[in-house]
């Protein structure tokens, strides 16, 4: 059974369609690239199914019950979690501790529950290692690279049961290298059974990691077919309109 | 490769020297301590029990401040308005005192005034997103006017009933001897260090100087968060107002003018960082204290009192560079 499912979402901001009629269906641990032009409304589609737009029409189903979202924090209680362009990392603070932000463990009673840093440093060791990031918890995340950076952000998404993770641009600006890193922490979520949507420009990482390819162009899905049954060529083509639709 | 528990302890070993180094506090401390040295050496004025009495009791006021200011200061923020603050607190207890209440209903009325400043602030800058500069430069205007109008612009020297209970509170001694301001700023010093480091309110204040996008986006209330730290630092300035009303017996309306700026200077001196995410509760302290020992010393040496602000001024540009040079070391 599909994990998320949109039946004919639309959304228009007043004369404006940003999203037109699409549907589609997510499946437990798949990685699903979302590519599209700029303007193409992959981020208006990613926007509602994290809870910062409500759709104009249509529908959403999460493991077959409606889904409707009116805030963030409640697409974050329904097991989706987004990892932001920026990363939404604190510099000045330690990796853990952005790890936990907003979520920090305490312990002790009522009024007087501390911060329970031994719990938390542990916690994302225990998640950095996971992730196989050589990434420690008490470094800040002022010292760290891009890869270590994304790991946090990723590590983030994995403290509750997500059951999807939705990716903005992770790999839009880091080094070749830590491309390489970024794509093996989505292989890590995947393997966990967690479905990614990756939201990308960069042709060559959805080609390397998606299971699927979802191809947007003018508010409009015009394409959905698995990666094996694709090609860079044709996706350009789709996402440029020199090809219509598949 | 696997976490093994090596790797932290390791690493936590290596840097707390290294820490410790790299940390403006540490190096004011180090100047603190040395000028006290150089002046008990210098003057025979200087480490007798009586001038050391009057320098911890004269560093409190602006430390007091200073605590609550770092709060402010570490979220990114400034507030402007302390010392007119310190004023109106001082000027309310002083009225309420003076027309026959007990102290615990002017202390009370005091509190409040500066709690319900602090939330006028905070709501103007988190919900209505007005600069703070602007804000607490317009509520500098206001509450010195309000003391003005509280009092009439009289100086108040008489707080009935409770007179001596007042003047016990902020001008004696009960515990060693050790002037009791000194007594509230240690507690209030541990309280304030203790809320940074162990609670989440603290860890949200860092998170909101070091990213406040970032910390809106993972759910942290930043602008309820905002609004309490203003308070904070509105109810530092009452309680130092309190306790200030108490040892001078006296409150006149220029009660606090320019403190603000002192207060700055301490916390900024002490190595919070005015771009936001860094601070401490000891840096506010012994920023305080260097800046008290700099204008003692000047005083015992015999040096025109017109020359402080310079030597203050310095000690702020000094503390600012040592910060910039272990920037660009790091950044090379």
């Amino acid at each position: 059974m599909a994990v998320l499912e949109l039946t004919n979402i639309s959304k228009h901001f007043g004369a404006i369609q940003a999203v037109n009629d699409v549907s589609l269906s997510i499946e437990p641990g798949q990685v699903v690239g979302l590519m599209g032009d700029n303007g193409a409304g992959k981020s208006t589609l990613v926007k509602m199914i994290a809870g910062n737009f409500r759709p104009s029409h249509g529908a959403m189903q999460m493991d077959g019950k409606e889904l409707i979202l009116h805030k963030p924090a409640e697409a974050r209680q329904h097991g989706i979690e987004i990892v932001h362009q920026d990363l939404a990392l604190c510099n000045n603070l330690t990796a853990a501790a952005n790890v936990f932000l907003g979520r920090e463990l305490r312990r002790g009673m009522g009024p007087f529950r501390i911060l329970d840093y031994a719990s938390m440093y542990k916690r994302a060791g225990q998640l950095f290692a996971e992730l196989k990031s050589e990434t420690r918890p008490r470094d800040l995340v002022k010292q760290m690279s891009g890869g270590q950076r994304q790991a946090v952000a990723i590590a983030r998404t994995m403290l509750s049961q997500a059951k999807i993770v939705l990716m903005d641009e992770p790999t839009a600006a880091i080094s070749v290298r830590q491309v390489a890193e970024v794509l093996n922490l989505i292989r890590h979520l995947r393997d966990q059974g967690i479905s990614v949507v990756l939201i990308s420009h960069r042709m060559p990482d959805v080609f390397t990691v998606a299971d699927r390819v979802i191809v947007m162009r003018r508010g409009r899905k015009v394409a959905d077919k698995t990666i094996a049954s694709s090609s860079p060529e044709e996706v350009t083509g789709l996402i440029t309109g020199a090809i219509e639709q598949v | 490769m696997a976490l093994t528990i090596d790797q932290p302890i390791e690493q936590k070993q290596q840097s707390l020297p290294a820490r410790l180094f790299a940390s403006q506090t540490f190096w004011v401390v180090i100047a603190v301590i040395l000028a006290c040295l150089f002046l008990s050496f210098a003057t025979d004025a200087f480490a007798t029990s009586k001038n050391l009495y009057n320098i911890t009791r004269n560093i409190t006021f602006v430390a007091i401040i200073a605590l609550g200011m770092t709060f402010v200061i570490i979220t990114g923020g400034i507030d402007l308005s302390v010392g007119s603050v310190l004023c109106l607190s001082s000027m309310v207890l002083a009225v309420t005192m003076h027309a026959g209440y007990s102290i615990e209903v002017g202390i009370l009325a005091s509190i409040a005034t500066a709690l319900a400043i602090g939330a006028f602030n905070g709501i103007l800058i988190a919900y209505l997103g007005f600069p703070p500069f602007v804000v607490t430069l317009g509520m500098l205007s206001i509450a010195r006017s309000l003391a003005m109008v509280a009092s009439n612009n009289t100086v108040v020297f008489q707080f009935g009933p409770d007179h001596a209970k007042l003047l016990a509170l902020g001008g004696g001694a009960w515990v060693f001897g050790i002037a009791n301001p000194v007594l509230y700023m240690i507690l209030l010093a541990l309280i304030t260090g203790f809320i940074l480091r162990w609670t989440k309110f603290g860890r949200h204040i860092f998170a909101i100087g070091g990213n406040e996008h970032a910390a809106t986006l993972t759910g942290v209330p930043v602008r309820q968060i905002k609004v309490a730290v203003y308070m904070i630092s509105a109810l530092s300035a009452g309680i130092a107002g309190i306790v200030q009303t108490g040892w001078l017996g006296a409150v006149t309306t220029n009660l606090g003018t320019g403190m603000e700026l002192q207060v700055i200077a301490a916390t900024v001196i002490g190595g919070a960082n005015l771009a936001g995410g860094v601070g401490t509760a000891f840096g506010a302290i012994v920023g305080a204290a260097l800046i008290e020992v700099i204008r003692n010393s000047l005083g015992l040496l015999g040096i025109n009192a017109f020359w402080q602000g310079v030597f203050i001024g310095g000690a702020i540009l000094l503390a600012v560079l040592f910060d910039r040079i272990r920037n660009f070391r790091r950044s090379e």
